[in-house]
């Protein structure tokens, strides 16, 4: 999942400040599942907007909403009367919604509430890991599940570097080394073989180092 | 304006013994709900300040709550919960201590005093040490003055 945290509150103050009718939007899908953005977050940062407006003096009316997802035109589109009535909308999903509400209500100022964090999974308990960096060339296949693009923090493609030690990378004893982890796994599945299958340098250019991406399944588009 | 200063110079230097505050106290039902229970029942005194909500776990309690009680005029707010490692449902008493903490830094972030949000931990027989908590908060929550949110509101 897509994974965010709330940026602080002093930041979303100001650039919240001197709109008199908020809509917080919230975003059902995966911020609701990582405990930034979803129904629950959207009543605490709401309570927040209020109380300040309170202390400062500053009448402030907040409206609180969540659809499914912030990512899908259909989605966005339920949310037009509770934007037509704001003066701003703060979106607390990730960035792709934030940018999605903007441009379906180009009249509106729309502001992010959160910081999209990371692409990956939780590790226990409210922990996510990323996993990751869609680099649009997945080679999960030959690391045997486990991506050293992501998870190595220098992008070895042929093994470990010279910093690997007792499992762990060398930025960060907490960290594990990537290529420590496709070890045991090509071992524990007979493809240690695999190791030594030399890979080549890989396409950086489809990992978003050539503009923005653009993803199209040619048989669906409606002419 | 001059009643702002005065009130202002009494908050930093002596409490206004005549405020009465508005605390709300949520309380785990296995610990401080029944050690409330017990200092009825052994007739001890105590300011008369706290509501009282009951919890199944000090865990239960969300930052929203909290926030929404300040939001809604409470001058103080009181989470209650079981001494450590005692807590019924393994550690809601420890998850009560996160929440509460972090609903301080936010209300710091807005401009409200973090110390009218509070954490205790007792035990279902420790009626008096409740009741010393009430009196406790109480006695905090008068030196900090009326909540900047509770204006107006008929106490």
């Amino acid at each position: 999942m897509i994974v965010g945290e709330r940026k602080p509150v002093a930041e979303i103050l100001e650039m919240t400040k001197g709109y008199d009718r908020i809509f917080v939007a919230g975003c059902g899908t995966c911020v609701t599942v990582c405990l930034a953005g979803g129904e629950k977050e959207v009543s605490v940062l709401s309570s927040l907007l209020r109380i300040s407006g309170k202390k400062t003096g500053h009448k402030v009316k907040v409206v609180e909403g969540t659809i499914e997802r912030q990512c899908e035109r259909e989605w966005v589109g339920e949310m037009k009367d509770k934007v037509k009535d704001a003066d701003a909308v703060l979106s607390m999903a990730c960035g792709i919604g934030v940018q999605l509400v903007a441009e379906m209500y180009p009249e509106k100022p729309v502001f992010p509430a959160l910081n999209t964090t990371l692409m990956g999974f939780p590790t226990k308990h409210a922990v996510w890991l990323e996993n990751c960096r869609a680099c649009g060339d997945c080679m999960l296949h030959l690391t045997g599940g486990i991506c050293p693009i992501t998870r190595c923090a220098k992008q070895m493609l042929n093994g470990p570097c010279g910093g690997s030690l007792n499992g762990k990378c060398e930025i960060d004893s907490e960290i594990d080394c990537a290529w420590a982890l496709i070890y045991e796994k090509l071992k524990a599945t007979n493809r240690l073989d695999w190791m030594s299958k030399i890979q080549p340098p890989k396409r950086w250019d489809i990992a978003g180092h050539g503009g923005p991406r653009k993803t199209v399944k040619e048989e669906e588009v409606v002419p | 304006m001059a009643a702002e200063a005065v009130a202002a110079v009494k908050k930093g230097t002596e409490a206004d013994a005549s405020f009465q505050p508005r605390i709300v106290a949520f309380c785990c039902n296995f610990c401080a709900y029944a050690a409330a229970d017990l200092a009825g029942s052994m007739r001890l005194d105590y300011p008369p300040n706290a509501r009282v909500i009951r919890l199944p776990c000090s865990g239960k309690i969300e930052i929203l709550y909290l926030l929404r009680a300040i939001e809604d005029g409470a001058d103080g707010v009181m989470v209650m919960g079981c001494l450590d490692g005692d807590c019924h449902f393994m550690n809601g008493n420890f998850r009560a201590k996160k929440r509460v903490a972090a609903a301080k830094k936010l209300l710091e972030a807005v401009g409200i005093e973090p110390e009218r949000v509070e954490m205790y931990n007792l035990s279902s027989a420790m009626a008096s040490k409740f009741a010393e908590m009430i009196s406790d908060m109480t006695e905090k929550v008068r030196r900090l003055g009326p909540s900047p949110l509770g204006k107006g509101v008929a106490r």
